[in-house]
């Protein structure tokens, strides 16, 4: 565009296209003159592999699409008949299982790794938004899509879901109707979830990482030690620990790719079930309204949520204590959103934090894996009490982060990137 | 009002508890093996024969059984295929339509293709071999693995028929004898009162048979995904080595 130097350089088709649009700037802004921290690590694999895993949602999604049946009648009959009649269609349909749950595997790791550095500290406020709505949009995509093979798991599943919007006081029954568009869960909702999941959300997700990707580049990508590259520029204005997206980390990312394809074969082609956690036993036999599964627990992915949904089994306030779960469910949940505010450290990365930052995450880590355990198992009285503590652990992360993160010492930071 | 409702309620307990199975009960193990295929066969045999009357292998081709598990054409079709309205390319489908069944068994029977992955493999083997007598019951037998099930013993011509000399609502763990230590396995609470056509040892392993084929329907894509997994595996770490070669290359002139 505006590069004389550029214009002069190229020629033919790609001087054309160029004249044209920015193809050759976008390429160089985003990639080859996208400079990158020469130090990430092992926790800076998961953004390139969640892309990967959405690529990989979305082409799997439109090869199952052209053979699914949206209807209470027929969705669980074309799920068998895709694995079965469909050429590779087992191969297909055990991509987007495996993938869905590959997803917030590789999420989690990806916002564990921003919280580890402080990635959403000044000035990458936005992205880390930008991160949280795509987190949510995900949830709602792997609800819905839950719901399409119809089995006994994906009705029971979204009546429980659904039935959390009937504790909203006043409106709730209504919105709980309004969102299955029918007075229990049927085909009308099993459709609308087919559109929600396979057109809107799919936009949303992808939308939502666009302007994920943009934030980042304009800002810079942080580092493990959270040191800002663009302070320590060289001569020609590139950062001096900075080296090109592409090739360094591309190729970097490849290998990444490698081993993580590698470990999501050996689950896709040996354990698809995963032991029934990727998929629920119950989900082999077609839905029936007339006959509640002994147990339903939610996909993995949901059960921390849903172990703090059922560690509220008070009354507070005149609130009956399915309410209150609700509330607390969505503030776990809503509370991410303003990490970057809590956190009142000068330092972003947790190598020079204090001791006091340091074992909040670890605890915030073991709260959060105790309550996706226990979300899983049937709630006793016993196991109710550990998840009320852990919920405790998990909001007390957060709100006393303003208070540890001022008052701690922090070691000093580098000029430079280390190692 | 309320009497009538509870009455009502009452009245439906039996119908209800059918439909459920009974968690924490013994189930003896079972390995299923896909490639012993004369296992697979007998199975199958066993599978139109005896269960097909009533239940059904909805999302499985005849043809398709047929492929995976070696067998000719002509040797389905003659042995396999009971209903002159299907072809071998039809859906492992019967005459009987849910109406009937739900009016016979009080429940329909349901349609069998998933049920070693709804259940397992260990379920249907034990289940199969856990019927005994019961006059209270409609057709005369009860099970302990699924306590009142609407289904009666159509394998009792090849196992024959059992009592059971254990109390039934105590078998859901082994249980220790309190005089000699002993442990009591489920299985020794079954006295036969008459013989089949089979041989207690025979029965075990037509029942093996059958479950093993249960597993392989309700899977079929396991044959593909054993073969293709080795060859996509490899291919990964093969393309693994020269992305890592390639990274160390390019990698190479990054100061640190």
């Amino acid at each position: 565009m505006g590069n004389p130097n550029r214009a002069k350089a190229e020629k033919g088709l790609m001087r054309w296209i160029d004249d044209r649009f920015p193809a050759t700037q976008m390429w160089e802004d985003h990639l080859s003159k996208y400079y990158a921290p020469k130090n990430f690590n092992f926790w800076y694999f998961f953004g390139s592999l969640a892309l990967l895993v959405l690529v990989n949602q979305i082409l799997t999604g439109i090869w199952l699409t052209m053979s699914f049946n949206p209807s209470a009648e027929g969705a669980f009959r074309s799920v068998e008949y895709i694995m079965r009649d469909v050429e590779l269609g087992w191969l297909i349909r055990y991509m987007h299982t495996t993938g869905a749950s590959a997803f917030f595997v590789v999420v989690y790791l990806h916002m564990l790794r921003g919280m580890m550095y402080g990635s959403y500290q000044k000035p990458r406020e936005l992205i880390w938004i930008f991160g949280m709505t795509i987190y949510l949009a995900l949830m709602a995509e792997a609800f819905m899509g839950y719901l399409l093979p119809w089995g006994q798991m994906s009705y029971w599943g979204a009546q429980v879901i659904i039935s959390l919007f009937g504790a909203i006081p006043f409106i709730g029954p209504d919105l709980a109707e309004w969102v299955r568009g029918d007075y229990l869960i049927s085909g009308i909702t099993l459709n609308r979830f087919f559109a929600l999941h396979v057109v809107a959300l799919p936009i949303v997700i992808l939308g939502l990482v666009v302007l994920h990707i943009l934030a980042l580049h304009e800002v810079g990508s942080n580092n493990p030690d959270g040191v800002e590259i663009k302070k320590n520029l060289d001569e020609n204005g590139i950062p001096k620990d900075g080296i090109p997206f592409h090739p360094y980390y591309t190729v970097k990312d490849i290998v990444g790719v490698a081993v993580f394809l590698f470990v999501f074969c050996i689950v896709l082609f040996y354990f698809p079930e995963m032991g029934g956690y990727f998929i629920e036993a119950p989900n082999f036999e077609p839905a029936n309204p007339l006959k509640t599964p002994d147990h339903i627990a939610p996909v993995w992915y949901f059960t921390p949520f849903y172990a703090i949904l059922r560690a509220i089994n008070f009354s507070l306030f005149g609130l009956d204590a399915k309410f209150l779960g609700v509330v607390a469910m969505g503030a776990a949940i809503a509370i991410l959103f303003v990490l970057p505010w809590l956190d009142r450290s000068p330092v972003k990365s947790i190598r020079y934090k204090g001791w006091m930052s340091k074992v909040a995450l670890i605890l915030f880590c073991i709260s959060f894996v105790v309550l996706g355990v226990l979300g899983v198992l049937p709630a006793t009285d016993g196991r109710t009490i550990v998840a009320q503590i852990a919920t405790a652990i998990y909001f007390l992360y957060f709100l006393l982060m303003p208070f540890y993160t001022r008052i701690e010492k922090c070691k000093p930071v580098p000029e430079r990137v280390t190692g | 009002m309320k009497k009538q409702l509870a009455a009502f309620l009452i009245a439906l307990m039996p119908t209800l508890s059918m439909a459920a199975g009974g968690a924490n009960v013994h189930l003896d193990s079972m390995e299923p093996d896909l490639y012993n295929y004369e296992s697979l066969q007998k199975g199958a045999r066993l599978f139109v024969n005896y269960c097909m009357g009533c239940h059904t292998a909805e999302h499985q081709r005849f043809a398709r059984t047929a492929e995976d598990l070696g067998i000719p054409q002509d040797v389905i079709e003659e042995n396999l295929i009971l209903s002159p309205q299907l072809a071998y390319n039809d859906l492992m489908i019967n005459g009987m339509t849910a109406e009937d069944g739900e009016s016979w068994f009080g429940t329909a029977p349901p349609d069998l293709s998933l049920m070693a992955r709804l259940r397992s493999p260990e379920y249907i083997y034990t289940f199969l071999r856990s019927f005994y007598l019961d006059d209270a019951k409609a057709w005369g037998v009860n099970n302990t693995v699924f306590a009142d099930v609407g289904m009666p013993h159509v394998l009792s011509d090849l196992q024959g028929e059992y009592e059971l000399v254990c109390d039934p609502n105590h078998l859901e763990v082994r249980v220790e004898d309190p005089l000699r230590g002993k442990v009591t396995n489920p299985r020794d609470c079954f006295r036969q009162v008459e013989t089949g056509s089979l041989s207690p040892a025979e029965y075990d392993q037509a029942i093996y048979d059958l479950t093993n084929f249960m597993v392989y329907v309700a899977e079929p894509s396991k044959y593909q995904s054993n073969s293709l997994a080795p060859k996509v595996l490899l291919f990964i770490f093969v393309f693994f080595i020269f992305a890592y070669l390639l990274k160390k290359e390019y990698w190479r002139d990054v100061k640190h």
